[in-house]
């Protein structure tokens, strides 16, 4: 029984959570991961551009909200997202065709482009900001439980509460078919097949008689379908900010160099190793050793890291990743 | 005239020329061999051929048909196929998928072209699912032979296509390559290994500092005491 | 950053322009606003030019791209507080000596985590593992009942350790090499991989230190903020001079009123200050570029590969400059401190401390000190004046429009209008002109 109730709080506190956070660092992961296998530069740009896409989607939300459209127990915030990419989709395509386009034709060194990306990081910003403003919006609507800590207990009788949300859950279960389109579009369409030719090999591609222009332009829209995913989910689970979502491009890009930057196996894979580091570091472990060793009441809160250094788990992993295996776990592309 | 005939082909990268006046001709169905010292403009040459390089002058055509002002790509799609020396696979999809990758251009069905790249590279077969950069160096060669057979060329070129492969493996190569030219594909070759290259050379070209300097059968070039004793090393 | 760099062909006469049109800009706003407002516009922007020199010296000479200037600037400021800040009485001996166990414990798991990792064949990763789960343990058991002691003396105005009370001119070069050593262990893992590597450690080491600075109230306090940091020497104190007679009589004679004139003299004696340190740095930049070891750094950007080939340990070159300009941020940051008077680690933002940062240096032009310098005030002005710009433009625009919503949202957003002229700013400069407004000669 105790077992159990630790197994439960477990459950709650740290593998639901950590589920649900690691699905929306891998889905902004795999955005980086893309711009860096095809465009081969670490887009300081991509927590804007998610923003970006979660602004829209809001804006959008609210619209429907305002005509009386509801979802029943789902979030309206869902029938929005495709507007959110289409609207991201065409900026980052204007941006490319403004901005990136021209350092293409003259080859210039990835460092350049990352610098031309925090240009770029400024001016999505400030569209952000115009567009929806700095303040925290929360914008989930529809059934707020699956599982309520009151449903759990009538259900099983435990002491121990836990917790499901709808948002957890549609956030793992919309990245899972996330991931599974992006793969069979990678793995099985003629167009994901060249884009995967033009990363390995971009002489030979061109020599193939691959587009260059056209690779670039559908990697720019696969990346704004995943960012605006990516942004909405996180805002669903926890709540818009714009401030947020540019923070958050660190614990994304730990997770694609841990990973293997350039693989997107390594990228999801990534994702789910910081979240889960991230969680389990900053959880405070005091209730689960209480369940496991009986009659043992400890000091503290047997909490690793104060939750104000979760930053510091990424930053550690990322410097670890570098120390040994610069690669990545999944081996991306050169060092 | 010849199904390829690169003439009086002159430029270089920079300032410099590189080549100077160097003419190439290769027949259907025959393999032509180019040769020489290092630094001599083998590769340029080559390059020069499939539009990798600007000329100031020289015309090269195929087929009769001039296509001196062709990008490769456009070269690609009139009939010919190159295989580079280095990085000329893609390492993180399968041997199938390069394949696909090479015929990226043909909207028409190439389950046909495959089947006759399997049958000419059996072990191709075999490893159809693995990643081509976990393929030993032989094996990547014939991928990269068969992805450049891919758009049916009527020009294959190959650069350098024994470099750093044994010499059991090179064998095997060549004679692959005298079965693709049975089919009717012209061959057009840079070999570090003279000497077993012009043994399977309708035609050898012994280039030095961007010239022609012999050109002759493989077997005459064999034959000749001046090439081997400057050039075959005796 | 551009890969061709040819000889500068740009006219002499163009650096004396540039900065005669910033002075007239400094001047006028002295005019319109008030030189209060105009010297505190010089004085930061002079502190964001030391930001920039620092920068500079990374991605003009180097080509490294250091994405924490906001760390290291964080880090630099901290010596302020740790040195010239009396120390809290009692908070040493309560604690103090706990955490200096605690840090030496930390150091020795790492030390025997890295030796059990060179010298064990089998089992190394698991006992690495244990180690430093170990130390951990027992850096907790030493650190946080020494913290709680400290954070307990009179919580409500220090629960720090306090510094030292030496002069604050001391903390300015202990800034510098806080900052240092925090680029050396980054540059260490970082440098020597992929260019982009170093931007997301960076990245990620300016978020620690400020979290750091936030959180650790024993050491400043946290977000509690440490106030009343002593100042620099020669800088007196406006209270001071407005009880000395001498001063106040000085002042009515110019016609001035002895507050302002307080206050104005203050800022000036500041940026004096500032303008020596300023000129020290590109005094001692220029006579290091000039060196061989200069020429050197210049062959290794222009060319990695071929130096490389020369036999050049381009990765060590490069955590040097690196090392030197963090050094250099770090003392903008103990400079910034000082001019504040207090800590305030939560007023810490990226894109102010590190985007705005690379603005500057690549707007002023890579690879030159004094272009660093004129875009460090040239961007903070404009920085500054359009966060005024931003709203009174917007008011304009939408004055024709009824009140509502919209009008009240546009009018608000307008503060954001800054950002996009920077990053406009930043785009415009990299395409057109990528070798800044004073090119490198």
């Amino acid at each position: 029984m105790e077992l159990l109730n630790a197994l439960v709080a477990l459950t709650n506190y740290v593998i639901i959570p950590a589920t649900s956070y690691g699905a929306q660092l891998a889905l902004g992961a795999l955005g980086v991961t893309l711009i860096y296998a095809v465009l081969r530069f670490s887009n300081f740009a991509h927590g804007d551009t998610m923003a970006f896409g979660t602004g829209v989607v809001i804006l959008v939300t609210w619209g429907l909200q305002a005509l009386g459209v509801s979802l029943g127990p789902l979030p309206v915030a869902l029938l929005a997202l495709p507007v959110g990419i289409a609207a991201t989709a065409l900026l980052l395509l204007g941006t490319d065709r403004v901005v990136y386009r021209y350092y293409r034709g003259i080859r210039a060194a990835p460092v350049v482009l990352v610098m031309v990306s925090v240009g770029v990081m400024f001016i999505m910003n400030a569209l952000t900001r115009f567009l929806i403003g700095v303040d925290q919006i929360d914008f989930a609507d529809g059934e707020r439980f699956i599982i309520s800590a009151r449903t759990w207990n009538q259900m099983t009788g435990m002491r121990e509460p836990l917790t499901l949300r709808t948002t957890q859950v549609i956030t793992v279960v919309t990245a899972a078919l996330v991931v599974v389109a992006l793969f069979w579009f990678l793995n099985r369409t003629r167009t994901g097949k060249s884009m995967r030719a033009f990363s390995d090999n971009e002489d030979l591609a061109l020599l193939s008689g691959i587009d260059p222009d056209r690779v670039v332009r559908v990697t720019w829209i696969i990346t704004a379908a995943l960012a605006t995913v990516a942004g909405t989910l996180y805002g669903l689970d926890k709540s818009f900010k714009a401030f947020t979502y540019f923070q958050i491009v660190l614990p994304i890009f730990a997770s694609a160099i841990v990973g293997g930057i350039g693989n997107p196996v390594g990228a999801i894979a990534g994702g789910f190793i910081i979240s889960f580091s991230e969680v389990g570091l900053t959880y405070a472990w005091k209730k689960v050793a209480g369940y496991l060793i009986p009659g043992w009441q400890p000091d503290g809160l047997l909490q690793l890291l104060s939750t104000d250094y979760k930053f510091a788990v990424s930053f550690v992993i990322l410097l670890l990743v570098l120390i040994f295996r610069p690669t990545g776990i999944f081996r991306g592309k050169v060092v | 005239m010849s199904f390829l005939d690169a003439s009086e082909m002159t430029g270089g990268y920079g300032k410099a020329d590189i080549l100077h006046g160097c003419t190439l001709t290769v027949d259907k169905g025959q393999i032509a061999v180019i040769v020489g010292p290092n630094g001599a403009g083998k590769s340029t040459a080559m390059k020069a051929v499939f539009g990798m390089l600007p000329l100031r002058g020289g015309s090269v055509t195929l087929d009769g048909a001039d296509i001196t002002a062709l990008s490769p790509q456009d070269r690609v799609k009139k009939g010919m196929g190159f295989v580079p020396q280095v990085n000329n696979v893609f390492p993180t999809m399968s041997v199938e998928e390069n394949l696909e990758m090479g015929a990226f251009i043909r909207d028409d069905d190439f389950r046909d072209t495959m089947e006759q790249v399997y049958t000419l590279f059996p072990i191709l077969k075999d490893k159809r699912r693995q990643n081509a950069g976990e393929l030993s160096g032989g094996q990547r060669q014939q991928v990269a032979v068969g992805r450049a057979l891919m758009t049916k060329p009527k020009l294959l070129m190959l650069d350098e296509p024994t470099a750093g492969v044994s010499p059991i493996v090179m064998d095997e190569l060549f004679d692959r390559i005298i079965e693709v030219a049975r089919t009717g594909i012209s061959i057009l070759m840079v070999e570090q290994n003279a000497r077993q290259a012009l043994e399977i050379a309708d035609r050898g070209y012994v280039l030095v500092q961007g010239a022609n300097r012999y050109t002759d059968t493989g077997k005459a070039l064999l034959a000749d005491p001046e090439v081997r004793r400057t050039f075959l090393g005796g | 950053m551009s890969t061709s760099r040819q000889p500068g062909e740009t006219s002499p006469l163009r650096a004396p322009l540039f900065f005669a049109i910033l002075a007239a800009l400094i001047l006028l706003e002295g005019l319109t606003t008030g030189w209060n407002s105009a010297l505190g516009i010089l004085n930061m922007g002079l502190i964001s030019a030391i930001m920039a020199l620092g920068i500079n010296l990374q991605w003009g000479t180097a080509g490294l791209f250091n994405a924490g200037a906001m760390g290291f600037l964080a880090l630099g400021g901290l010596a302020p507080v740790l040195i010239a800040m009396p120390p809290t009485p009692g908070a040493f001996a309560a604690g103090g000596w706990g955490i200096l166990l605690a840090f030496a414990l930390a150091a020795a798991a790492l030390v025997g985590a890295v030796l059990a990792w060179r010298r064990m064949s089998r089992f190394r990763g698991l006992a690495v593992v244990a180690i430093l789960l170990l130390g951990f343990a027992l850096y907790r058991l030493a650190f946080d009942p020494a913290v709680a002691a400290i954070e307990a003396i009179n919580p409500s105005a220090a629960g720090n350790l306090g510094g030292l009370g030496l002069p604050t001119l001391v903390s300015w070069p202990v800034g510098a090499l806080l900052a240092a050593g925090a680029a050396w262990v980054v540059g260490k893992t970082a440098l020597g991989l992929r260019s982009d590597y170093l931007a997301i450690a960076t990245l990620g080491i300016a978020e620690i230190i400020v979290a750091v600075l936030k959180n650790e109230q024993w050491l400043d306090r946290g977000v509690l903020n440490v106030n009343g940091i002593p100042r620099p020497w020669p800088v007196p104190y406006e209270i001071d001079l407005q009880s000395a007679p001498a001063f106040v009589a000085r002042a009515e004679s110019w016609g001035l009123d002895p507050t302002l004139a307080s206050t104005l003299l203050v800022k000036l004696a500041f940026l004096a200050l500032f303008l020596v340190v300023i000129l020290l740095l590109i005094w001692a930049s220029e006579l290091a570029l000039k060196s061989p070891w200069g020429r050197m750094m210049h062959a290794i950007r222009d060319n990695e590969i071929s130096a490389a080939a020369m036999g050049k340990n381009i990765t060590r070159r490069h955590l040097q400059v690196f090392v030197l300009g963090s050094a250099v941020i770090g003392l903008a940051g103990a400079m910034m401190i000082s001019l504040d008077g207090q800590m305030t680690p939560a007023s810490y933002n990226p894109l102010r401390y590190t985007f705005l940062i690379l603005v500057m240096v690549v707007v002023g032009g890579s690879g030159s000190n004094w272009g660093s310098v004129l875009g460090g005030v040239l961007i903070w002005y404009l920085w500054v004046k359009a966060g005024d710009w931003g709203p009174d433009l917007m008011q304009a625009a939408m004055a024709p429009l009824p009140e509502g919503d919209f009008k009240s949202h546009m009018i608000n957003s307008a503060a954001h209008m800054r950002m996009l002229l920077m990053g406009a700013l930043l785009l415009l400069v990299l395409r057109f002109s990528p070798r800044g407004l004073l090119p490198e000669k």
